[in-house]
């Protein structure tokens, strides 16, 4: 396989300067796999608490409630909507639309605004009422 | 790949012809992740308190069992999908490649067997 070493890779590590779309993908991958290794982990921690009885539901109550607890379940809400929306913003761009320079930047720079309101809005609704 | 004639050296090098169904299911599941963390999240700030009792009553009720059980499955295909997509990226030797996707499909299948699995002991366990 000497010569397929020599093949071009995707994507670029070094050759790519800032932009809004550069940036929004690279958060589209970021946010996507931190929801898989981290997201779905506390996910399945939630589910087998509930599942193995109150002591274990407690003991994960505790913990997603204390500050540091409240850091992580807020971070993943907010990486889950950044993920929705530049996940929306794709299948736009699947049916072959959007990619103007002037609309797909503003999107670029609009969404990742949205994610943060949305983030906002769920723990206030969460935080307030209880 | 051989080395000998010139359609030899470029044998094996091009699509596999996978691309299309894993791109099409990468957006099936986006579309059932979307439809069900809606139904999960919109349930999750309608819960009157989020106590044990509450929780465990509200996911042994059929249609929230059903709906979160088939997130669970959606959201791990999905998340299998995506990160084999960033490993291909980023992880170019074969063998490194193979042991990633090893992992990786044993941590899918094996998270999804467990979301699924406790929501069943929830729903139909003794309580």
């Amino acid at each position: 396989m000497a010569s397929a070493s020599n093949r071009p890779l995707s994507p670029h590590l070094q050759i790519w300067k800032w932009g809004p779309a550069m940036a929004i993908s690279i958060l589209h991958r970021v946010t996507g796999n931190g929801l898989a290794l981290v997201g779905m982990g506390v996910m399945l921690w939630w589910l087998g608490a509930v599942a193995s009885g109150p002591e274990s539901y407690a003991t994960f109550q505790h913990l997603a409630s204390a500050w540091y607890g409240k850091v992580v379940l807020i971070g993943l809400t907010w990486a889950f909507f950044q993920h929705m929306l530049s996940g929306l913003r794709h299948f736009i761009m699947d049916v072959g639309a959007g990619y103007e320079l002037k609309g797909n930047n503003l999107w670029s720079i609009i969404l990742p605004i949205l994610a943060i309101a949305l983030t906002a809005a769920f723990w206030a609704v969460i935080l307030l009422h209880r | 790949m051989g080395n000998g004639t010139s359609i030899g050296t470029v044998r094996g090098l091009g699509s596999a012809h996978h691309g299309a169904h894993h791109w099409l299911v990468q957006r099936y599941t986006a579309v059932a992740n979307l439809l069900l963390m809606a139904y999960l999240l919109t349930a999750l700030l309608m819960l009157p308190d989020y106590g044990f009792t509450t929780m465990h009553d509200w996911l042994s009720r059929p249609v929230p069992a059903a709906a979160v059980a088939l997130l669970v499955i959606s959201l791990f295909w999905h998340a299998r999908l995506g990160m084999q997509v960033m490993l291909e990226d980023y992880v170019h030797s074969s063998a490194n490649k193979f042991a990633a996707f090893t992992a990786l499909n044993l941590a899918a299948f094996g998270g999804a067997g467990f979301g699924v699995f406790s929501i069943i002991r929830i729903a139909l366990g003794a309580a």
